[in-house]
């Protein structure tokens, strides 16, 4: 029992602990990884692990709970997983490639965060990240309940359509996030990535199926259909457990949006990149927080 | 290491024949204890045309199973043709081959210029290799051009006609 609640209070946790921490070399990551992302044949099956964990592509923490994957076919209907299951440390999926070209596999967020005071008393709108893990105990209370981590007064979390009139000192963040992974069957194609115009959005110069450790990978990013320039998108390699070093390194959007990258070798490689502005759609939040993240394969030349 | 790597690279100037053009292919046999002939694809680059499939050899009938799967262990192949192909079609595919010496003929309507012929070998519980043979059409001064390698592919050499 005690088990199922620090399992479904980390599954809120992970909702929220990529957007609300800072990128340090011990936040914990979420990754999607397909076993490969390229398939020949007539009837192809993608297999993926999904995790939360510090370390790509270690899965020693926490699952990606089955439910948040989203599956988007080449012609953009929803795809289906199968074959689904969700152990100690990680999921672990196939989608079955029906249909020939590139499919989307990931998840979605959309948060609204944020505190306000009445008569003085601080409440907190929607979720945040309570104690770390080891701070609850064995039979250890969800944060912000009373007996949960000492010498922290509970807070009050309201839901978003419960803010009184009379709230004070609002402050509101709205928190967008997509992790992905694209699995191509066949010849890629690029519907799926066509952009919506909202948002934090991933515009591929370079097929994210048909990069080679020789090739600089070339990858768009527009907020609000205009080009995201300036931004830093960190490039993280798997199997930093057989290394001493992680080895992640930032490249920064040029004018037009667009990031190069250079890879180290081929394998697996985690990307992220964030930007916050004030332009949400919530009413009266104050800020737009957008991260978009990535599982790309980098074959040998 | 494999003895077949020790192979040092071979220039093979096969007899050309009358008129065509020919590619030829050797399997090195390997001594390993469990043994899949390979996966092969033979294909030409040039500037300014498509990579042109010339030959794919592969296991279709895989105990009843399409070999297809497996193609895209080709990786070189299936990033530049392969892939748009799908199923390779039956005049440029072929059924796997034992290791010894193979010719197939060159292309006979390929204009003046300058090519690569490429060679990538893939075999289940081996290892996968590339190999690179530039040559020009219409030949100058020599018959061929040659190049080897080692483990899962040895001599390549083209005979121009």
């Amino acid at each position: 029992m005690a088990n199922f609640i620090m399992f479904k209070s980390l599954a809120l946790l992970v909702g929220a602990s990529a957007l609300a921490l800072p990128m340090t070399a011990s936040a914990h990551r979420q990754w999607l990884l397909p076993v490969a992302t390229t398939y020949s044949g007539e009837d192809p099956w993608a297999s993926v692990d999904a995790a939360v964990s510090n370390d790509l592509f270690f899965p020693d923490h926490f699952p990606i709970q089955l439910a948040q994957i989203k599956v988007t076919a080449p012609d953009g209907t929803a795809g289906a997983i199968e074959h689904g299951i969700t152990a100690r440390h990680r999921s672990t999926f196939d989608v079955h490639l029906t249909q020939p070209g590139t499919w989307k596999i990931g998840t979605e967020g959309f948060n609204v965060m944020g505190s306000f005071k009445v008569d003085g008393v601080e409440k907190r709108v929607g979720r945040r990240p309570g104690p770390p893990p080891g701070a609850m105990g064995p039979g250890g209370a969800p944060a912000g309940t009373p007996g949960g981590a000492p010498g922290r007064a509970p807070v009050e979390s309201v839901a978003l359509d419960a803010i009184p009139a009379n709230a004070a000192d609002l402050k509101l963040t709205e928190a967008i996030s997509r992790n992905e992974i694209f699995v191509t069957r066949g010849a890629p194609t690029t519907a799926l990535f066509k952009p919506s115009g909202k948002g934090l959005e991933f515009d591929p110069l370079t097929h994210p199926d048909d990069l080679v450790a020789n090739e600089p990978g070339k990858f768009r990013f527009l907020i609000d259909g205009q080009p995201a320039k300036g931004l830093k998108l960190t490039v993280i390699p798997g199997g930093k457990r057989y290394r001493d070093a992680e080895g992640g390194y930032d490249v920064t959007t040029d004018a037009n949006g667009v990031a190069t990258v250079k890879w180290t070798g081929a394998g697996m490689y985690w990307m992220t990149i964030s930007a916050t502005d004030n332009k949400p759609t919530t009413p009266r939040a104050t800020e737009r927080r957008m991260t978009y993240t990535a599982t790309v394969e980098v074959m040998a030349p | 290491m494999k003895p077949s790597s020790l192979l040092a690279p071979v220039l093979a100037l096969a007899p050309a024949s009358a008129m065509a053009g020919s590619i030829s292919i050797d399997l090195p046999r390997l001594p390993v204890a469990e043994y899949h002939r390979p996966y092969v694809a033979i294909w030409i680059e040039g500037a300014g045309i498509q990579p042109r499939t010339v030959a794919v050899w592969y296991d279709a009938d895989h105990r009843g199973d399409p070999g297809t799967k497996w193609l895209s262990d080709l990786r070189g192949w299936w990033r530049v043709a392969g892939r748009n192909i799908g199923t390779p079609p039956s005049g440029i595919s072929g059924a796997t081959r034992a290791p010894g010496h193979h010719t197939i003929p060159l292309p006979a309507d390929l204009k003046p210029g300058a090519y690569t012929l490429k060679v990538e070998a893939a075999r289940e519980t081996g290892g996968r290799e590339l190999v690179s043979v530039p040559f020009t059409l219409p030949r100058t001064g020599g018959k061929g051009a040659g190049n080897g390698a080692g483990g899962e592919i040895g001599a390549v050499a083209v005979t121009l006609p």
